[in-house]
């Protein structure tokens, strides 16, 4: 049978980069293909050019034995293409139905919106692919695996053929993951095809029929997932040995650095975010704070750094009150702060790397001589540590913005991890990084940790959360509903937990996984 | 290696260059436009156009007179005329020669208030606000030095000048600190506050030069104050009619203090970082209401000083709508000058040659004034819509992609 879809030759440049690099791919019908590659090998590239959000340099895409070419994502649409974006494009104040009907409306008498016909047939869609849904709630009401359910059927209702998945676990847990695997599955039954993004080693082995490998925008091999392996598979992607385990010691915790005592803190819309935690670091250890995205989380590292004043509740720092104290007189008690969003809080885009490497300690020496800046100064650490944290930069006048999320990254870590600190609190410290990044930055959390400096980690990525922490907190809806020992963790029990079933109603388990981190 | 480092030095080259394209091939395309518009409101033009289709030679001849015409006298009365020049240098006759370098001086003079408003509105842009109060920061700056110019006597000038020019910069900052604070403490928008402070300088400096008004110069009655003293004046340069003064070095000066405060001061810093990204200046420990109120206080001290200038080096007595739109002038002159302390003096001097040529423009070519104001709002427009300058010379950049390339560029 001739492929549903294939691409020739797809080519796409921009300035100074090579995107995609005479890509040939083919999907048959009826398969899960998954595109492995890290950030910046060039899959959403490639997606791009096919969803018509990029024309191609070079190349030809054919669509059922047919030549197509796409200009925009409606054209996509037509050939029967449709993309599950990572980010949902949804509006939260209309119903399921009218979500989906947005911009291919059934009308009656040209004029009036047709709801029932609508939802008739998401209810058939529904029900034909496993995907559960009432079609008359709101978004806003609905958790964010059924969201993405109504993306799905959004396409589904399009007549897409082909469908393309964009890192669609990002946000979602364990549980729902696994939810998710089980619709692409039914779907691919029924004569689907899809193509699955992703850079998640062990989601492709569980679910992927075929895997191509994408690296600096060249396809750079295929594999079998009945026979490949996480490490085999791990190597194609980087392109070298990559060590898929974060070794580490066994912690030895000494006096006690962070105290949180029943703390509560609004988030912007005056919601009770944090609802009465407490927990306390110690130094040499690693806390992992897990929990799906918005359980939290977010508000209790503000509050923590400063930057969100408290409802009630105490903060201490080895003693030190900090509940109202500013996020400068935090970080002076020596408190680093990798922020959940590089892009917003943690670096000033359009600033060289210079300048980012010294935004909270522009005003001492060396950098600073009275209210005069010492450039020298500041350039000789940047090159530092630029070169100790491995940035891969043209020069330290680059600016932020222009260097890949990893680098990014590696620019806060640096800036953060190059001072005498006593508390490191990690927010989503390898949230979108590759492979190669997410090692080294794990790296040095572990060889902080090693110093005697107590480390906070706050991640959704429970993989992450196991391979570093000491003992891992789980929040669901702004508590702490268990603080459980990693040797006794598993991913299932923490998965129940952050899905909000008591822990009294689970039996934890008797021994751990091994602290693996797979990616 | 070797690549890298050619790359580097041809990187640096562009890096000084690039930002120059946009505004010269703007400015470029407006004196085009702006030709058209000439040629358009002749009337010698228009009535040759009744025949264009008859005799289109000469519609067209007439349409090249006019605008050479104007265009020749725009130049002549801010550069000066070129042959003049050199006959006056012959000669060496005083007269001759004020006479001959009289334009180019003048445009100097009216590029001093440019140069401080631009700096003020810059500073602004360069913490995020949009000070649209310049224009009223600017007559307080006024109203200030001229009291101190003609109230205090006997001071020697080293005294009474920095006192007057001090005290400029203090009324502009005390009127911009109003909307800075209410900004800085209830979220109230600078542009509405500023707009609204304008009107109460406006109305205010009608008071203080009424009949009653404190301000009034009691043996005129022109709503006028009474004259600086000497001892406060700018000294100028050169005898009448060149009015050339010190202003325009002192404007030089404080740019250049304006631009070491900017990049070379921790202050300066976390003014840029709160302007570029507040999020991450409020996570590196900078207090963002703190730099609000430091960057308007300095912008209203910079547009005070543009009021001052203009009473103690030009006019030396305060009357009324003494100011030709320099502080709403200087808006667009910022944006012209990237809100960068070098571009702002570039920038104003382009404005103040314009503004003086345009004077010369109209005696001569009787050709309004007026025009000039469409000739700088078309480079505006140009400046603030580049894709309309990319699409019209080829220019490659900010096609589709621009964005991905910035998160791409160097990955691994």
């Amino acid at each position: 049978m001739p492929p549903i879809l294939e691409l020739h030759g797809i080519t796409k440049r921009f300035p100074g980069v090579l995107a995609n690099d005479h890509i040939d791919l083919t999907l048959q019908q009826g398969e899960i293909l998954a595109l492995l590659g890290e950030n910046g090998a060039g899959k959403s590239t490639l997606m791009n050019v096919l969803y018509g959000l990029y024309q191609p340099d070079e190349g030809e895409i054919i669509v059922k034995e047919k030549k197509i070419t796409v200009h925009s994502p409606n054209d996509a649409i037509a050939a029967g293409v449709g993309m599950v974006h990572q980010h949902f494009m949804l509006v939260p104040v209309l119903t399921v139905t009218e979500n989906v009907m947005l911009g291919v409306e059934s009308l009656i008498g040209g004029v009036f919106l047709d709801r029932k016909t609508a939802a008739s047939r998401i209810r058939e869609i529904s029900q034909q692919y496993g995907l559960e849904v009432n079609p008359d709630t709101y978004i806003k009401d609905l958790p964010v695996g059924i969201q993405q359910r109504v993306e799905i059927i959004k396409l589904l209702y399009r007549h897409a053929d082909i469908l393309i998945f964009d890192e669609p676990t990002a946000v979602l847990t364990p549980q729902e993951a696994d939810e998710l695997f089980k619709v692409m599955r039914s779907l691919v039954q029924q004569g689907k095809s899809i193509i699955f993004i992703t850079h998640k080693l062990r989601e492709v082995l569980a679910v992927a029929d075929r895997i191509n490998v994408l690296r600096l925008g060249q396809v750079v091999g295929a594999a079998d997932p009945q026979t490949a392996t996480e490490n085999e598979l791990a190597s194609l992607m980087v392109g070298r040995a990559v060590e898929l385990k974060v070794h580490k010691l066994a912690a030895t915790p000494g006096a006690e650095v962070l105290r949180v005592s029943d703390l509560r803190v609004f988030d912007d819309r005056e919601n009770l975010a944090v609802d009465g935690v407490s927990f306390e670091v110690r130094a040499g250890e690693i806390l992992g704070v897990a929990g799906v995205q918005g359980n939290g989380q977010t508000e209790l590292v503000e509050a923590l750094t400063g930057l969100r004043a408290s409802l009630s509740g105490q903060l201490a720092i080895e003693g030190h009150e900090i509940t109202r104290a500013s996020p400068r007189q935090i970080v002076e008690l020596g408190v680093a702060h990798i922020p959940e969003d590089r892009q917003r809080d943690g670096l000033v885009l359009n600033y060289p790397i210079t300048d980012n490497m010294v935004l909270n300690t522009y005003y001492r020496p060396p950098f600073a001589r009275g209210v005069v800046m010492q450039h020298l100064a500041v350039e000789k650490a940047a090159t530092e540590r630029v070169q100790q944290f491995d940035v891969r930069t043209p020069g330290i006048q680059t600016s932020a913005g222009s260097l890949s999320g990893g680098n990014q990254q590696k620019v806060i870590v640096a800036r953060e991890l190059s001072r005498p600190i006593k508390l490191l609190i990690a927010a989503q410290p390898t949230r979108g990084l590759d492979v190669g990044s997410i090692e080294y930055i794990h790296s040095r959390i572990i060889a902080k940790r090693k110093e005697g400096c107590a480390v906070l980690v706050v991640s959704t990525e429970l993989d992450e959360v196991l391979a570093l922490s000491d003992r891992i907190a789980v929040m669901y809806r702004g508590r702490v509903v268990a603080t459980v020992d990693s040797a006794h963790a598993t991913k299932e029990y923490l998965g129940l937990l952050m899905a909000g079933v008591s822990p009294d109603s689970i039996k934890p388990p008797e021994k751990g996984e091994e602290a693996t981190a797979v990616f | 290696m070797t690549q890298a480092v050619s790359a580097k030095s041809s990187l640096n080259w562009q890096k000084f260059l690039q930002p120059l394209v946009i505004p010269a091939l703007s400015i470029f395309t407006a004196l085009i436009v702006g030709s058209l518009v000439i040629a358009l409101t002749d009337l010698t033009v228009l009535e040759a156009l009744k025949n264009f289709f008859t005799a289109p030679g000469a519609a067209f001849s007439a349409s090249v007179k006019a605008i050479a015409t104007a265009y020749g006298s725009l130049f002549e009365g801010s550069l000066g005329n070129p042959a003049q020049i050199i006959a006056a240098l012959q000669s060496g006759e005083s007269k001759a020669l004020a006479n001959a370098f009289y334009p180019i001086f003048d445009s100097l003079v009216t590029a001093t208030p440019y140069i401080f408003a631009g700096l003020a509105v810059a500073v602004g842009f360069r913490c995020g606000l949009f000070n649209i109060g310049a224009e009223g920061q600017l007559y307080m700056g006024a109203i200030f030095s001229v009291w101190v110019g003609f109230t205090f006597k006997g001071l020697s000038p080293w005294v009474h000048i920095p006192f007057a020019l001090l005290a400029g910069a203090l009324g502009g900052a005390l009127w911009a600190f109003v909307p800075a604070i209410l900004k800085a403490k209830t979220g109230a928008h600078e542009v509405i506050n500023t707009i609204m402070m304008n009107y109460i300088a406006f109305r205010l400096s009608e008071w203080l030069l009424s009949d009653k008004g404190p301000l009034k110069r009691p043996d005129s009655a022109n709503p006028i104050s009474p004259f600086i003293e000497k001892s406060a004046e700018l000294p100028r340069f050169f005898p009448d009619p060149i009015r050339f003064h010190l202003g325009f070095f002192i404007a030089l000066g404080v740019a250049l203090f304006v631009y070491w405060f900017l990049f070379k001061t921790t202050l300066g810093f976390e003014l840029r970082t709160v302007g570029a990204n507040p999020n991450a200046a409020k996570y590196a420990g900078m207090s963002i209401t703190r730099n609000l109120v430091i960057a308007m206080c300095l912008s209203g001290g910079l547009a005070g000083l543009a009021g001052a200038n203009e009473v103690l080096g030009l006019n030396h007595n305060l009357a009324l709508s003494f100011s030709s739109g320099y502080g709403f002038d200087s808006i667009a002159l910022a944006l012209l000058g990237k809100s960068h302390p070098l571009g702002v003096v570039l920038a104003a001097l382009l404005f103040g040659t314009l503004r003086s040529g345009a004077t010369r423009m109209q005696n001569v070519a009787k050709i309004p004034t007026d025009i000039i104001s469409i000739i700088q709002a078309l480079i505006i427009a140009f400046i603030a819509a580049p894709a309309i300058i990319r699409s019209l010379y080829r220019l490659k950049g900010a096609g589709e992609g621009e964005g991905t390339i910035f998160t791409r560029g160097w990955g691994k």
